[in-house]
């Protein structure tokens, strides 16, 4: 065993780039979660944007395009999800799973000649001087764009829902979507945006795996990271910033784990590679124990369905 | 405002109709509505009242009919529309969202609001011009009904409206508050705001309207100038026949069945209301009224009673015996019932045949399973007496819970208790949104249970009602239980002041300095 | 303009199309998926849905039906009665893999001994470990109120990187020249799960689904525990007001689910996959999940989609054999059939209606 090697500078730019694809998903999905729709198809969303991307990216040989099919990917399997349940009314646990399943066996379907080949990459942050320097260099300036432009989501997502109309109408609707109906706000189409949003930024999410973080493609590459940003969703109490700590916290789990594996510490290789779920179970258990804080903060029309009966 | 007769027409409604499948909601509905008059429009539950203003404020399209506002021809597409040309609406079931805060509802509300600091002084402002006190920065889940329903009138007093519409607004609110509301009405109304006022309270309309329009089974039969009539005459507008007052006979109270001692019990609901202290006892042969707003810990007494909510052993005790940790079904096997208010999703389940839902709280006493096993014969008998002995108008006891009627449904959840044969029965709201006739034969048969020596409670917003039926009365305000008094004999504001009269807001009107203190409690 | 209209009763009659229909347009569907992808889609179709059963080679499929159907159709069954009560127990595939590795534990500590009681106590083991790997979001559901779809998902990843580290270490076959996976149960008499009958596919683990069908019918028409699933489902306020408990309840449905799944785990392990290899589990857990829902919850209607799950099973593979379609392509029509079900299921509760919208 040899952690001589421990580096917190790596430690915290790793972090940083194993966190991008489920902070993006997470952020997605709170914004569906604020309109009060619960989308379990992350999973599959994620994996769709990822095949697109790879798919986009390796054909035209940019890893930009590639990004922009993922979310345009993304965006358009949630309509799906969004048709059925908004339109025909369909149960939204249900055919999120749905959702989850389709996307998992469709990417599948895309992604059969993609195996094994490598993408375009994508180009990194070098800025002269500020890149260079030591410690902060690599933490702050020195990493690709998709690593910012999440971090300026988060602040994007935060500010409209906090500071703007949009923000104030889309809570509205997540809280009382009687009443924001009785008001005169088009609840449907509303919601429709918000699950287009989400599924959006899940593609995104899910191309940031296949072209920068493995960067390749392999079947059922999200292993379960779609499920993860949904628990941390959970997390966070539906608060853009506290999503950010989230991932990050999971994006370390998942550099600590990792790097153990390749110190060679004593403990078999599976019950290191099970942590970040055992991890995300034992956040949802201490966030879910108060009871009247986690109903205070959850979106009170989550997951109902809305039929305008007048 | 008596002199409205020569103002000029706002809204003219010409022949306005809307059909629902198997209903005529609106049946050539006309009349007018003039600058500045606090116009009434009565009508029994069903009547077609929501209907009728759902279209005047755009969220209804008639299906024949024409609209006229000012002289122009008026169609509003949507709410917003209607907003626009100056209709606001305060909603009976408040629009309202808990987890925002006042300003953040108010701006939900207006087209064009203003920066929210600009807002939130502007509610400041115009709250207390109309003496109406609020705290722009206070999450509305945590506000009184009536300080709601405040919220929903700043909002729509901010877009400066030319008519607005309030639909049963007093329900919520104690004889001090209304007295409260009605001023602000008044000096609205003096302003040049009409006013289209939807209740079914007589004497309420009579105080108030300069004008009634009265609709029964969707059309208008008839219109009026309130004051004019007496409550009597304009009942028997509204029903079309002639009440009929249940009977009942004086006589003595027996021994304490139900007591309920020092009863505490948070609520489950982060913005529902927890019980303080509740001390109560009904005897044999008695019905004990509760009065109160709605959200003042209704629903909390009725759990902590049928067992939903367990308490302390001995906080309540039936016969001597302390029930207070024993399961909804070990206190049915005791003689313990109740009928909660929501009548689809608690008392009933909507997509379960009346079978199945007579096997939801019948189970025990009726003896419907053996060995855990259903006797769905027996279930189906006991649906099937139900459905006859309380006229319960249905196709068949096969048919789901929600195809019923509200009042066919609310006669099949009290008369599946009251056929169990209780010692204790509570019952939450009885009759709401009940029709009269409906109304009045739930009544009898509480009244009949009683006499036959059952201790009964009845919880209702309508205190009509309470004083009609109970023997003694109690007010319900913020989760305390006032001591209980004799019915007979208590003036309105004895009952107000025991509701917890106007909530330290009286001084609005009178001493417009004083507002900040006035709205503290 | 088409606006839908909630009827009074849910219709009896849709009810029955809505799956159905959903596998007509499924077939439609797939077939211009099998079209972009180059094949002839009538022959895909074909492929799938006819020469199972029907087709030149069916003798030789035909048994593999309810090989493949016995697990979807137990494991359906328990999910359903949670999904019924609104309890979303998505981690089956966890509890189908603990089932099998509690299971085979049992059988390889008494390798080589022959004794009757030894497959008993399998079967056993096989239920208990997918009952004790459910009750953990059971229990984590009624005491910190934690979100069991989330968890019970969480601890499928788990249980996958804990059948890794059985079929390398704990239970790998210590005469299996250093390759993963363990002792073959199937080839060892007193742990096998043998063909019952010859040509037919049945085993024990079909057996049990038969009698899990039998069992869940009655509970849900005739016993009040059924009453009392059905009635937490719709409304669980009136539930409460019922006198059910529904922590009592969570871990009921919970157990039963789960025990079901282990129980098909077990009946796998022990039959047709024969071993603990680190590849045992073929997504039967998820699978699972569209049989509960095109069965409509309801145990006659999981048996059937069980067998018509189990086709598209066998059909895929036909295909990928014949017209070299990829197995993926299953997955994704599989998916799709679910789609259009609970797009067809508006129909059982609403009216569509065409003319001018009333809001």
């Amino acid at each position: 065993m040899d952690l001589s090697s421990f580096d917190p500078v790596v430690l915290i730019t790793t972090m940083m780039i194993a966190a991008t694809p489920i902070l993006l998903a997470a952020l997605g999905e709170l914004v569906a979660e604020k309109a009060g729709v619960l989308n379990l198809g992350v999973e599959g969303m994620m994996i769709f944007g990822a095949i697109c991307g790879f798919m986009i990216a390796v054909n035209t040989g940019s890893p930009f395009l590639g990004f922009v099919a993922a979310a345009v990917g993304g965006a358009v399997l949630s309509l799906l999800f969004g048709l059925l349940t908004q339109y025909l009314l369909s149960n939204q646990v249900a055919t999120g799973l749905a959702l989850t399943l389709f996307g998992l066996g469709l990417s599948a379907l895309l992604g059969q000649s993609y195996a094994g080949i490598k993408p375009p990459s994508t180009e990194k942050l070098d800025l002269p001087v500020l890149s260079d320097l030591p410690v902060v260099g690599p933490i702050l300036f020195s990493h690709d764009l998709m690593v910012y432009f999440a971090i300026a989501l988060v602040a994007g997502v935060w500010a409209v829902l906090k500071y703007t109309r949009a923000g104030l109408i889309l809570r509205a609707v997540g809280e009382n979507h009687d009443a924001a109906h009785a008001l005169g706000y088009k609840v449907v189409r509303i919601r429709l945006l918000a699950i287009m949003f989400g599924g959006a930024c899940a593609g995104l999410g899910g191309a940031y795996l296949s072209l920068v973080r493995v960067p390749q493609w392999t079947e059922g590459m999200t292993a379960g990271a779609g499920w993860i940003a949904l628990a941390i969703v959970v997390f966070a109490s539906w608060k853009p910033w506290r999503v950010l700590l989230g991932a990050w916290l999971f994006g370390g789990v998942t550099f600590l784990q990792l790097y153990l594996q390749a110190a060679g510490v004593s403990i078999p290789v599976e019950y290191l590679s099970m942590s970040p779920y055992v991890i995300t179970i034992v956040v949802l258990v201490i966030m879910s124990a108060d009871k009247n804080k986690a109903a205070m903060n959850a979106p009170a029309s989550l997951g109902k369905q809305f039929h305008a009966t007048h | 405002m008596s002199d409205t007769g020569e103002a000029p027409v706002l809204l003219h409604l010409d022949g306005l109709t809307k059909a629902y499948p198997g209903v005529v909601a609106n049946d050539s509905v006309s009349f007018d509505i003039r600058e500045g008059e606090v116009h009434a429009l009565l009508g029994e539950n069903g009547a077609g009242k929501s209907t009728l203003v759902k279209m005047i404020y755009g969220l209804v399209k008639p299906d024949s009919g024409t609209m006229t506002l000012r002289g122009q021809r008026f169609e509003p597409s949507e709410p917003r529309a209607a907003r626009a040309d100056g209709i606001a609406m305060v909603f009976q079931h408040f629009s309202l969202f808990d987890a925002l805060n006042v300003a953040e509802n108010i701006a939900l509300g207006m087209e064009k609001p203003p920066k929210m600091g600009d807002l939130a002084a502007k509610i400041k402002e115009v709250s207390e011009e109309y003496g109406l006190p609020l705290d722009p920065h206070a999450t509305v889940g945590n506000l009184s009904a009536g300080e709601r329903q405040r919220v929903e009138i700043i909002r729509c007093l901010l877009q400066d409206p030319k008519l607005l519409i309030m639909d049963e607004p007093t329900s919520v609110l104690t004889p001090q508050e209304v007295e409260i509301l009605f001023e602000t009405l008044r000096q609205l109304s003096r302003e040049g705001t009409a006013i289209l006022y939807i209740s079914h309270k007589l004497e309420e309309i009579r105080s108030l309207c300069d004008e009634a329009t009265v609709l029964r089974l969707g059309k208008v039969v008839g219109s009026c100038t309130p004051r004019e009539k007496s409550a009597r005459e304009l009942a028997e507008m509204m029903v079309g026949e002639v009440l009929h007052v249940p009977e009942r006979a004086a006589k003595d109270a027996g021994e304490v069945v139900l007591s309920v001692s020092d009863l505490s019990v948070d609520s489950p609901n982060p913005f529902g209301t927890s019980l303080k202290n509740v001390s109560l006892e009904v005897r044999a042969g008695e019905i004990l009224g509760i009065g109160g707003v709605a959200g003042n810990g209704q629903d909390e007494l009725l759990a902590a009673i049928s067992g939903e909510a367990k308490t302390d052993q001995g906080a309540v005790t039936v016969h001597g015996k302390a029930v207070g940790n024993l399961s909804p079904n070990e206190r049915r096997k005791l003689a313990i019932l109740a009928a909660p208010e929501e009548r689809l999703g608690h008392a009933a389940a909507p997509d379960m045949s009346l079978i199945e839902n007579a096997l939801l709280t019948g189970a025990v006493r009726k003896d419907l399973t053996k060995s855990g096993f259903v006797n769905w014969g027996a279930s189906r008998e006991f649906a099937r007496e139900i459905i006859k002995k309380f006229d319960v108008r249905t196709p068949g006891s096969t048919n789901a819970a929600r195809s019923l009627s509200g009042g066919n449904l609310q006669k099949f959840v009290v008369g599946r208790e009251v056929l169990q044969d209780p010692d204790v029965l509570v019952v939450n709201q009885p009759t709401w949104g009940v029709d009269a006739s409906a109304a009045a034969s739930i009544r009898q048969s509480l009244l009949d249970l009683a006499e036959r020596g059952a201790a009964i409670i009845v919880i209702s917003q309508d205190l009509d009602e309470l004083m009609e039926i109970s023997d003694r009365f109690a007010a319900l305000n913020e989760g305390s239980l006032s001591d209980a008094r004799p019915a007979v004999g208590l003036t309105v504001d004895e009952i107000g002041l025991m509701m917890g009269g106007a909530h330290g807001m009286e001084v609005a009107h009178s001493h417009p300095d004083e507002h900040h203190e006035g709205a503290t409690s | 303009m088409i606006r839908l209209e909630k009827r009074a009763t849910p219709s009896k009659q849709w009810s029955l199309a809505a799956p159905l229909l959903a596998v007509l347009l499924t077939m439609i569907a797939g077939g211009f998926m099998f079209a972009a992808l180059g094949k002839d889609p009538v022959e895909a179709i074909r492929l799938i849905f006819w020469d199972p059963i029907l087709g030149e080679f069916a003798d030789y499929f035909r048994p593999q039906l309810l090989v493949k159907a016995g697990p979807l159709i137990l494991i359906a069954i328990g999910l359903s009665l949670g999904f019924r009560a609104g309890i979303w127990n998505i981690g089956a595939e966890g509890q189908y893999i603990m089932g099998a590795i509690f299971g085979a534990a049992v059988g390889l500590a008494f390798y080589p001994a022959e004794l009757w009681i030894i497959f008993p106590l399998m079967v056993i083991a096989g239920a208990v470990g997918g009952t004790l790997w459910a009750m953990i979001p059971a229990i984590l559901k009624t005491k910190f109120n934690t979100n069991e779809i989330l968890t019970s998902l969480m601890l499928v990843y788990i249980a996958q990187e804990i059948l890794k580290s059985m079929a390398n270490g704990l239970l790998k076959n210590p005469e299996g020249h250093g390759f993963p996976g363990s002792r073959n149960l199937a080839h060892y008499s007193a742990s096998s799960n043998p063909e019952l009958i010859a040509g037919t596919g049945m085993h024990w683990g079909v057996v049990a689904a038969f009698i899990a069908v039998i069992a869940a019918y009655i509970l849900l028409s005739r016993h009040i525990l059924g009453f009392q699933i059905r009635l937490t489902g719709e409304s669980p306020r009136a539930a409460r007001f019922a006198s059910v408990r529904p922590n009592l309840l969570i871990v009921i449905c919970m157990g039963l689910s789960g025990g079901l799944a282990g129980l098909a785990g077990l009946f796998e392990v022990t039959g047709p996959a024969g071993q603990i290899t680190d590849k045992f589990n073929v997504g039967y857990g998820f699978t699972a999940i569209i049989v509960a829902f095109l069965g409509r919850l309801n145990p006659i209607g999981i048996l059937l989609a069980g067998l018509l799950m189990a086709l598209t099973y066998i059909g895929g593979e036909m295909a990928q054999l014949q017209l070299s379609i990829p197995a993926a392509a299953i997955q994704a029509f599989q998916g799709m059939l679910l789609f259009f079900l609970l797009a067809m299921d508006v129909l059982t509760n609403f009216r569509i209606r065409f003319g001018r919208e009333a809001a």
